[in-house]
């Protein structure tokens, strides 16, 4: 997919997101590799133009950053962290196995143009560790033998659902197009958070352990500002939006709705 | 000690993201401060987050509330907020889940923040490899502008904040507060020479407060239930909870919330101990740029000013935990080759230091190290340490020097015997045991 006038327009969507117009270049540069895969010279002289700066300029912010690829990636990017926490838990024995099966070595794409495949540095997710990302989407706890599932189940054109993300997977281009500042609609989707994310918090649960309660909890607590007050606008039902606690987004009245508003994720109650 | 599940409370409900959920929550409903607060004038919520005592979350510990009052006020130019959501070091890995989880506290917070400080436009940098989060960042900011908490005038008060997120694109050394200025600007993200600090001249050399995510969404309950119940958790010179992640060789890694000032041995049996048939060999109480630590300082109080004086550094609490089927100089080698990896390459000390670390480390674990090896990367490390531009440079010299310290043995070996003889990679696995891990590896 060439650059296009739609690209130019929506670059200077994004200069104007920012004070100052050189601020939008790392976004910018996403968008132009939404559009073609990766960033050729083409996107950074579109990008130069539209900030009144050289080629040398932007090339040298491109190559600074690794998520930015001068070379043609595959519809999806297999991530395999290989810091020492996820090697250690396996990562190094993942990426080994997936390289012997895709034959291809890292940051090289498979001759179907469908995986790309690269060794990547801590991506917070140690409590999930081994990790693989796609596409920068998180699938955790892998072994040799779920990671070779996923490579080609990624091939086959079935890509699996991320461990926590979205309910499927989007192309490279589509999660740069995100990146760049254009959502795809797709923040609803998934569980909020997987079972290590939560484990401190059902640690709790099950010893009855709160935080203290408020000291003069009911009146006002020293130093604090004002809840009780307005907790009690809040209990009162106003709905002006210049009360505190009185939010105008879309609520379905003071009931919860009536059933799950969604199924359940598996990491919602491990 | 208890676990105290604040920032984390609600993570569990339905559709914890949205802002449905988060103004119902049970125990801190969102937002419900937010009217009160901008009734009140900043410099007094400047002063109720200093009497919190409430410390920077990203690693070093300053405390939030000074640093808001650095801002000068009255001086006619614009102020910034902007929140350091880069979370990359290893290990590190609280920011993120809190974000997929709650975004609306840290937007919650940043609102209070700006408001105090006297900023009309705030950002979140957010490194670019977590795209979910991402996508629960845009929407959550959309939610809280259609809901008028932030765009002009919110909740009536006369107050106009935007909100801008700023995606990165992997750079570790954007978590580092003046090259995450210097990225946010549009340039490679390098560091800039201090002073002047970003409270005076930071983006667009204008007064700016760059605070991790963790601190911010600590705010709102801070804000919210006041000075002396945030102070009644913690310890009297680190109060307040606090986001302990464990990962690695333990039973159950994950996310604990807790006062600090708790121990690594009460965190181990929340977590169910070392996995099954294993023990403690080493872990870190910050992520990898803060010094290791044994099974001998199981008991040193997880706070800033204990961790310091047992010769490491709180850092983010990320607690790596290693057993004895893991080979350090191994661990330590990975570490190096992210350092010298991340590196931006300005200063000398850091750009060669790094580069020579690996090659004397690469030797050490192939068991081709020399006698003179040991004493080489010690003298490196002395070299670096205290003489590069930014704690990057310090950071790489912690997991070798604490090493050394520790486990000298293991480096000494390294001059005949390879470490994967010694340390038998497939046992470390999560795997381990398995057809899998049998059949071993090495990159």
């Amino acid at each position: 997919m060439p650059i296009t006038d739609t690209t130019r327009v929506q670059l200077r969507e994004i200069i104007a997101r920012y004070p100052k117009p050189r601020s939008a270049l790392m976004p910018m540069l996403h968008l132009v590799q939404a559009e073609e895969g990766c960033v050729t010279l083409e996107g950074i002289e579109m990008c130069a133009e539209e900030l009144g700066l050289t080629a040398a300029e932007v090339t040298a912010v491109v190559t600074f950053y690794s998520m930015y690829k001068r070379r043609p990636i595959g519809d999806y990017h297999v991530g395999v962290c290989t810091n020492t926490l996820c090697a250690v838990m396996g990562g190094d024995t993942i990426f080994k196995a997936l390289k012997d099966h895709l034959d291809i070595g890292n940051d090289e794409t498979t001759p179907d143009g469908k995986v790309t495949l690269e060794h990547i540095e801590c991506n917070a997710a140690c409590d999930y560790a081994p990790v693989v990302m796609v596409n920068w989407e998180f699938f955790d706890n892998q072994t040799v033998e779920s990671a070779t599932e996923l490579v080609d189940r990624l091939r086959a054109g079935s890509p699996p659902k991320p461990t926590r993300g979205a309910a499927a997977l989007c192309t490279w281009r589509e999660a740069a197009r995100v990146l760049a500042g254009y959502p795809d609609g797709r923040a609803n989707e998934g569980p909020s958070a997987g079972p290590a994310t939560l484990v401190g918090l059902r640690v709790a649960e099950e010893h009855g352990w709160r935080p203290p309660d408020r000291p003069g909890r009911g009146d006002r607590a020293p130093g604090a500002v004002e809840e009780a007050a307005a907790e009690t606008r809040a209990r009162s039902g106003s709905t002006s939006a210049s009360d505190a606690g009185a939010p105008t987004a879309p609520t379905s009245g003071t009931t919860p709705p009536a059933g799950p508003a969604r199924p359940r994720e598996e990491g919602d109650r491990p | 000690m208890t676990l105290t599940p604040v920032l984390s409370a609600h993570w569990a409900d339905s559709e914890s993201w949205t802002l449905r959920s988060y103004v119902r929550a049970k125990e801190y409903a969102g937002y419900r401060a937010l009217g009160a607060v901008l009734r009140r004038h900043p410099d007094e919520i400047v002063q109720l987050v200093k009497d919190s005592g409430l410390r920077g979350r990203g690693g070093a510990g300053f405390p939030t509330g000074m640093k808001w009052g650095f801002i000068p006020q009255g001086d006619g130019k614009p102020h910034y907020l902007v929140v350091n959501a880069d979370e990359s070091e290893p290990g590190t890995c609280k920011d993120v889940p809190m974000m997929m989880a709650a975004p609306h506290t840290l937007i919650e917070g940043m609102i209070i923040g700006s408001y105090a400080i006297r900023a009309n436009h705030a950002f979140i940098y957010v490194r670019g490899e977590v795209l979910h989060v991402v996508r629960r960042l845009q929407e959550a900011i959309r939610e809280a502008y259609d809901a008028g908490y932030l765009g002009s005038n919110i909740l009536g008060s006369g107050y106009d904040l935007d909100l801008t997120l700023h995606i990165g694109a992997g750079a570790y050394i954007c978590g580092e507060e003046t090259a995450l200025l210097d990225s946010l600007e549009g340039f490679r993200g390098q560091p800039r020479l201090r002073p002047p600090f970003p409270a005076i001249a930071g983006l667009y050399a204008a007064p700016t407060v760059v605070n991790n995510v963790e601190s911010i969404a600590s705010v709102p309950f801070i804000v919210g239930r006041g000075v002396d119940w945030y102070r009644s958790m913690g310890t009297a010179r680190s109060p307040g909870f606090k986001l302990f992640s464990l990962s690695g060789h333990v039973q159950r890694p994950g996310q604990y919330e807790a006062p600090l000032g708790i121990t690594f041995r009460e965190l181990l049996d929340l977590a169910g101990g070392i996995r099954e048939g294993h023990e403690l060999k080493f872990w870190t109480p910050g992520g990898s740029s803060t010094p290791l630590f044994t099974a001998e300082h199981l008991d040193v109080k997880l706070d800033f000013e204990d961790v310091a004086a047992h010769g490491s550094m709180l850092g983010t609490t990320a607690l790596m935990v290693f057993d004895e089927t893991t080979s350090v100089v191994r661990a330590v080698l990975r570490w190096t080759e992210f350092y010298a990896h991340e590196s931006c390459g300005k200063c000398t000390p850091c750009r060669e230091g790094t580069y020579w670390l690996v090659q004397v480390l690469r030797r050490l674990e192939a068991g081709r190290g020399t006698e003179e090896d040991i004493e080489t990367l010690v003298d490196l490390c002395d070299n670096i340490l205290g003489r590069a531009f930014c704690a990057l440079g310090d950071g790489a010299t912690s997991p070798i020097t604490s090493a050394v310290e520790y486990f000298r043995e293991e480096f000494v070996a390294g001059t005949h015997t390879p470490a994967w003889e010694l340390f038998d990679p497939a046992a470390s696995t999560l795997f381990a045991g398995t057809q899998a891990a049998q059949a071993g590896a090495r990159v």
